[in-house]
């Protein structure tokens, strides 16, 4: 398991798509490419746009399907946090 | 192009004077006001600018300004974006606590910036500072993504201590929603663009229900959702058309719908067509409005539109 300290990367205001796409581009992929399974940690982010969220994960379910959620975790997320990421969870696997 | 700043205009009563709005000639701009009192929300002001920064400060007439609460536009900044001296002196108070003038966003950092910098100013509680920094990211983001306006998004808020109440105004002037959604859908008019754009799962940039990898076509939809939930106003301005989700009263549980034409709304047609994009909210900053509810809720409309949506495109096999 490769973990991801969000914070550094996004502030405790997740919302630039831009940093989402790169951890999803140079960080996830190349990981999950690689076989490893990951955890993203949001310990310290209190808050994060639907659209980072959207962004920083949809497109693992389009490339490895709904077992993505077998192989990715989230850790230290607050309640809002995980009713972001519930959602876009649901659309993703509809 | 000419415009007059009215008596009053807020969301509620805004229609008149969008209808007021004279675009004939798109070549010069001129600004008068009410000379008693004047007091409009703050998307009346980024509409002004937005206009005023497509055409140039010498093309730009505006009467001296008369009413009582002329110095409220020199504090937030209208004349100095229009680069216009409007010869009103002021003592600058402090914006803390109370506003955020014009500002032109262009790019996503200057979007981090002002959100970790300028929001903070507003002095609010963390939980109330919560959907402000939401919306303005969303909206921002949009004008980004979707506008090609190469002016930005301009944008400005006013809290309203007496109400707990903050009214937030951001304006472009790009391609408009009905020019960004036929990108990917034939929409014939531009109340139908906009309320196709409030659909969740749906973004001018795919026709795939959900988006694409950076595009959910979500933002929107959360907006709205943000100010029903407070039972608050919000509207959309794009070409001739206007979408006004109206308050819901104290005595009406609030639902969340996927679809817009099941909200309590009001729909304009036939407007002045403004070239871009405006979008005006107010939000009560109500303790009790917890964003984890409002979550809840989005969860459940968006699970019950996608379903909707699914049934809709699901045909049966047939056997002949």
């Amino acid at each position: 398991m490769t973990e991801i300290i969000l914070l550094p990367k996004t502030g405790n205001f997740a919302e630039n798509k831009d940093i989402a796409r790169n951890i999803r581009l140079n960080e996830l992929i190349p990981m999950l490419e690689n076989g490893e399974d990951i955890i993203l940690n949001f310990k310290g982010v209190e808050a994060a746009t639907q659209s980072f969220i959207h962004a920083l994960i949809s497109d693992l379910f389009r490339k490895y399907g709904n077992s993505i959620l077998d192989r990715i975790s989230f850790k230290d997320c607050n309640e809002k946090i995980r009713k972001i990421i519930s959602i876009v969870t649901d659309y993703m696997q509809e | 192009m000419k415009i007059h700043l009215p008596n009053s205009a807020f969301i509620g009563n805004i229609d008149s004077f969008l209808r007021s709005i004279d675009f004939s000639d798109r070549s010069r701009l001129e600004i008068t006001a009410n000379k008693n009192w004047i007091s409009v929300h703050p998307v009346v002001l980024s509409m002004v600018a937005s206009l005023g920064l497509t055409i140039g400060k010498d093309n730009i007439y505006c009467e001296p300004f008369e009413a009582k609460s002329k110095n409220y536009f020199e504090r937030m900044g209208m004349f100095k974006i229009l680069g216009i001296d409007s010869g009103i002196k002021i003592h600058e108070h402090e914006a803390a606590g109370r506003f955020i003038p014009l500002t032109i966003i262009r790019n996503s950092d200057e979007l981090t910036y002002f959100i970790t910098e300028v929001i903070p100013l507003l002095h609010l509680d963390p939980v109330q500072a919560e959907p402000i920094k939401y919306v303005i990211s969303e909206l921002a983001r949009n004008v980004f993504e979707h506008s090609e306006s190469p002016y930005g998004a301009i944008l400005c808020a006013q809290y309203y201590p007496d109400v707990n109440r903050i009214r937030i105004g951001i304006a472009d002037t790009g391609i408009g929603i009905k020019n960004s959604m036929r990108q990917s859908y034939s929409v014939e008019d531009d109340m139908t663009a906009i309320k196709l754009a409030l659909v969740p799962g749906i973004t001018g940039t795919t026709t795939k229900i959900g988006g694409t990898e950076t595009n959910a076509g979500a933002g929107l939809f959360f907006i709205k959702s943000i100010a029903k939930v407070s039972r608050d106003f919000f509207m959309i301005y794009s070409g001739h058309s206007l979408f006004k989700l109206l308050r819901t009263p104290v005595n009406k549980n609030v639902r969340l719908f996927a679809d817009p034409n099941k909200d309590g709304h009001s729909e304009n047609t036939d407007l002045p067509s403004w070239q871009g994009t405006v979008v005006g909210i107010d939000i009560t900053l109500n303790q009790n409005n917890d964003f984890t509810k409002l979550l809840d809720l989005i969860r459940k409309a968006y699970s019950e539109g996608l379903t909707e949506r699914k049934r809709i495109r699901h045909k049966e096999a047939k056997f002949i």
